[in-house]
């Protein structure tokens, strides 16, 4: 029996992805290991490697197809012992159906998506129930959704994710997607139903829904634009930023850093470092920094997580890394424990590989708290959006030569302003203040950095 | 000095005293004030004391017909005192479990007639004493009672009401039956398997007119076949009682009016909400057509005072006014600070109705003209009993169940039943509708053989073309 390959779900957060080429075409002999295909997800270009070995029987989805869902078949491999001539039709309903039993021996525990080498798996009756149905692939992040609204939801168009759910547990319901409809006029203030003969139409607070995701203004200006098509990063930056800043009570706390004696270090040890090749930038400095911390405050190396907080005993520090078209966030692992040559290295590579696109999910997810710096534009102080689920981001302005009172006497010094910006669900304001008290010491007396 | 407590609830029929368990489950400090009997008209003189009568009856069928079972019974007959008692016996049981089950959650039972005297305040009347009451939070519900003819009261010998006819002294041989709905479709059913001579007279085109149109013709097929004359379109317009019976002159569809001699006439039009003399006035409490204003969850027009059940409009039935008691409950706690309740309002396209006549009937959302109005593409699936093995072995063949479905998106929008024991069925519809399943999982539901409810399976695949026995 042909195998089916499936779109893989090359990180947790995955759904779909661009089938950017194909390194293999009908016919090839595949083993174990070999490159099979190139896909684009939301954030980087990633290798497809064959699990099993076989034939590939038939391409089923075309090079450059965007948009494949997780779970979509998207080639057959025919096994070495088998006829090549064998049904190449793999996905057609009758078939699965008709014979079911052989294949479930070799079917991996489906569906569930790993951050590990992408699986193969075998054809499962799915296939049936897709010819009914075409029901959204289980995610990671499963949406609640009854049956009903998910099929509104596809024949509208519109995202579930981006619909607050008004059942229990926030399951979306129909009612929900009634509010969603592309280009629907604004809600009636008295949200009573026509059907209820309503004198007074007040909802039970925690009853009243979440103002509906507003629709995007469909793009009717007059004014001569170019419209260009969202890239799966930008809709992703843009899914995750407006999460965040809608579910996320922010809270920003802002010191002024003097830089002086940092500069100096940092000049002292690049001309040591000089001859193992090694440049050490202010920010590689500031990373290590804002890992150490965290590890003094550990009530802000946290995350907020429902009913429960976690609290990490380890600070990796995700750094925005500006690329083209978007933002990538690689991590910086135990960046406490790290020396900063270490950093410095670590850093070059990742901020290089970012741009070429070929991060892999690994070296960009997960994280327990993120710097993002924007000195090098000439920005004063800013405050950035925390990236969740992390409960914290330091945003960076620039070094400048200011006017600073130094033991009562007005000077000049160089200094920049540091907000942190704070999950309060997760850090009180004290919390944050500490961890923003011991970044402004560890920076100002940076010898701690290399002790 | 007046009781102060957190919660009254005037009435304890289905609504007030669900109403009231929930309050106590909540920890609240509950009154409730009843004038009559706990448990209201449901329970004391509705749905249960009938379902006795109809259980009483549809045995009496069963014996009667023996012989198509490979049985025989000889000199059939019934006792009329005794069926009456056994339904009162049975309200009584009921009657004394409510009792108990507001022992049990604490809840202070008031006799006496109930009337807000002013904000958060009641007094109840019973005899010469007065008891006042004191409570944040006020749930009037008070019900209903059967809508009298205008031109001829209910009198309890002749002319009666479901109440009287629930206790007959005597059996009527011939029986005038106004009104066929719910109501007036089961005493119908029960005094014709009982052995009157039943008529029923309609004013609309086509009985039970709630119903969807397919399962009114049934009806009116398998009820004129069991013997009961039907009159669509009709009206009384005068009714005379004399020594022995009633005249009733009757305007046909034809628009002419014929009289007829009845034994007895039994009312049943509709009802009118208990709104009188509770007070309403006094604090200003808003009604429109008979019924209190309500929002989605109970609250009237003024604040501290909610309205559940029948006393605040369609439709009259119980487990209606059982879930908008929770509901306002609930959403009194949410008022009062408590986060861990969620009231959500009902939906009423997914209240269930029920008539156990013989046969049953059982609907939940939209009638098949009904969705066609609102604007739905449709696919209907319609099973027979007839293709179901175990109707067949039961004897019960006739009957069938009905789908409707919105064809662009799948959604069940409407499910019509008439034959055995569809009211025990028509729960699998509400459950497929609150959860908003579409064909697809009905589908994909594995249903038990033999079953009556696998006809539920085949009138969804049928609405799909796809019914596998028929």
């Amino acid at each position: 029996m042909p195998i089916e390959l499936k779109m893989p779900a090359l990180s947790p957060t995955m759904e779909e992805g661009t089938l950017a080429k194909w390194l293999v075409k009908e016919g090839d002999v595949v083993r174990s290991g070999d490159l099979l295909a190139e896909i684009e997800t939301d954030k980087a270009t990633m290798e497809f490697e064959a699990v099993d070995e076989g034939t590939i029987g038939e391409i089923l989805v075309a090079e450059g197809s965007e948009g494949v869902k997780v779970g979509t078949a998207i080639a057959t491999i025919i096994g070495e012992d088998e006829d090549a001539a064998a049904p190449a039709k793999a996905a057609a309903p009758a078939e699965s159906k008709a014979a079911p039993a052989p294949q479930q021996a070799d079917a991996p525990k489906a569906e569930t998506p790993t951050q590990e080498a992408p699986k193969q798996e075998a054809p499962k009756q799915e296939a049936l129930a897709k010819a009914d149905t075409a029901p959204a692939p289980s995610e990671g992040d499963r949406i609640k959704a009854s049956p009903l609204a998910r099929r509104l939801a596809q024949q509208q168009g519109v995202d579930l994710a981006s619909l607050s759910g008004s059942g229990p547990n926030g399951r979306v319901v129909k009612a929900d997607l009634a509010d969603a409809k592309p280009g629907a006029k604004a809600p009636e203030p008295a949200p009573a139903k026509p059907a209820d003969a309503a004198p007074v139409a007040k909802t039970p607070a925690s009853d009243a829904k979440a103002a509906p995701a507003s629709p995007p203004p469909t793009a009717t200006s007059d004014i001569p634009h170019e419209a260009s098509k969202l890239s799966n990063m930008r809709k992703v930056i843009a899914r995750r930023l407006t999460e965040s800043k809608q579910q996320v009570p922010h809270i920003y706390l802002t010191v002024d850093i003097r830089l002086d004696a940092l500069l100096k270090l940092r000049g002292e040890l690049n001309t040591a470092l000089e001859a193992r090749g090694v440049k050490l930038s202010v920010n590689d400095m500031l990373i290590k920094a804002l890992a150490l911390s965290l590890l003094e405050v550990p009530s802000c190396n946290v995350q907020f997580a429902g009913d429960q907080l976690l609290t990490f005993s380890r600070a990796d520090i995700s750094v925005a890394v500006s690329i083209p078209g978007g933002l990538i966030t690689p991590v910086v692992a135990d960046a406490g424990n790290k020396g900063l040559a270490g950093i410095a290295t670590e850093i070059k590579d990742l901020a290089a590989r970012a741009k070429a696109g070929k991060l892999q999910p690994h070296e960009y997810q997960g994280g327990t708290a993120s710097l993002s710096n924007m000195g090098m534009f000439g920005i004063k102080q800013f405050e950035a959006v925390i990236n969740p689920p992390q409960a914290m981001i330091m945003a960076i302005g620039a070094g400048e030569q200011r006017p600073y009172v130094i033991d009562g006497k007005l000077d000049v010094a160089t200094v920049m302003s540091a907000t942190g910006s704070f999950d309060h669900r997760a850090i009180d304001g004290a919390d944050g203040a500490q961890l923003m008290a011991a970044f402004k010491r560890l920076v100002e007396n940076p010898l701690g950095l290399v002790a | 000095m007046a009781d102060t407590y957190d919660l009254i609830v005037l009435g304890s029929g289905p609504g007030g005293y669900v109403a009231a368990i929930r309050g106590a489950q909540l920890g609240m400090k509950v009154a409730i004030v009843e004038r009559e009997r706990l448990g209201g008209i449901c329970l004391n003189w509705g749905c249960i004391p009938t379902k006795a009568l109809l259980r009483s009856s549809e045995i009496y069928h069963y014996m009667q017909n023996a012989e198509a079972y490979g049985l025989s019974a000889d000199n059939v007959s019934f006792d009329l005192a005794k069926v009456v008692e056994r339904s009162r016996k049975v309200s009584g049981q009921l009657n004394a479990g409510v009792k108990g089950l507001m022992k049990k959650n604490k809840i202070t039972v008031v006799e006496g007639f109930g009337a807000i005297t002013g904000k958060g305040k009641l007094s109840v009347k019973q005899g010469d004493k007065t008891t006042e009451l004191e409570a944040k939070n006020i749930i009037i519900a008070t019900g209903a009672r059967a809508r009298d003819l205008p031109f001829a009261k209910a009198d309890g010998e002749r002319i009666r009401t479901y109440r009287h006819a629930m206790v007959p002294p005597a059996m009527p041989t011939k029986l005038l039956v106004i009104g066929s709905g719910a109501i007036g479709v089961e005493f119908a059913s029960f005094y014709n398997d009982m052995g009157a001579e039943v008529t029923i007279v309609e004013m609309v085109d086509r009985i039970m007119p709630v119903e969807d149109a397919e399962v009114s013709d049934f009806m009116l097929k398998a009820l004129t076949k069991q013997g009961i004359t039907i009159q669509t379109g009709a009206g009384v317009e005068k009714l005379e009682t004399g020594a022995n019976g009633v005249t009733a002159t009757i305007k046909g569809k034809d628009g002419k009016s014929t009289t007829g001699e009845y034994s007895h006439v039994i009312v049943a039009i509709g009802i009118i909400s208990n709104i009188e003399n509770i007070g309403l006035e006094t604090v200003g409490v808003k009604s429109e057509r008979g019924a209190i204003l309500i929002d989605a969850y109970g609250r009237t027009n003024v604040p501290g005072i909610w309205a559940i059940g029948d006393v605040a409009g369609a439709p009259w039935l119980a487990h209606k006014a059982s879930h908008e008691g929770v509901t306002a409950v609930e959403a009194i706690a949410q008022e009062n600070g408590n986060k861990d309740v969620h009231p959500h309002p009902m939906d009423k396209g997914n209240i269930p109705g029920c008539t156990y006549a013989r046969p049953q009937v059982a609907s939940v959302g939209m009638t098949e003209a009904r969705a066609k109005e609102a604007g739905h593409a449709l696919k209907v699936g319609k099973f027979p009993f007839i293709g179901n093995g175990k109707a067949i072995a039961l004897g019960e063949a006739e009957g069938f169940i009905k789908t409707i479905f919105d064809a662009k998106t799948g959604e069940l929008l409407g499910a019509h039943m008439v034959g055995a024991e569809v009211t025990e069925l028509i729960q699998g519809y509400v459950v497929a509708r609150q959860l908003e399943t579409t064909e697809t999982e009905l589908m994909q539901t594995v249903f038990a053989h033999p079953t009556l409810s696998e006809m539920m399976h085949e009138s969804v695949l049928a609405a799909y073309g796809r019914a596998i026995h028929y």
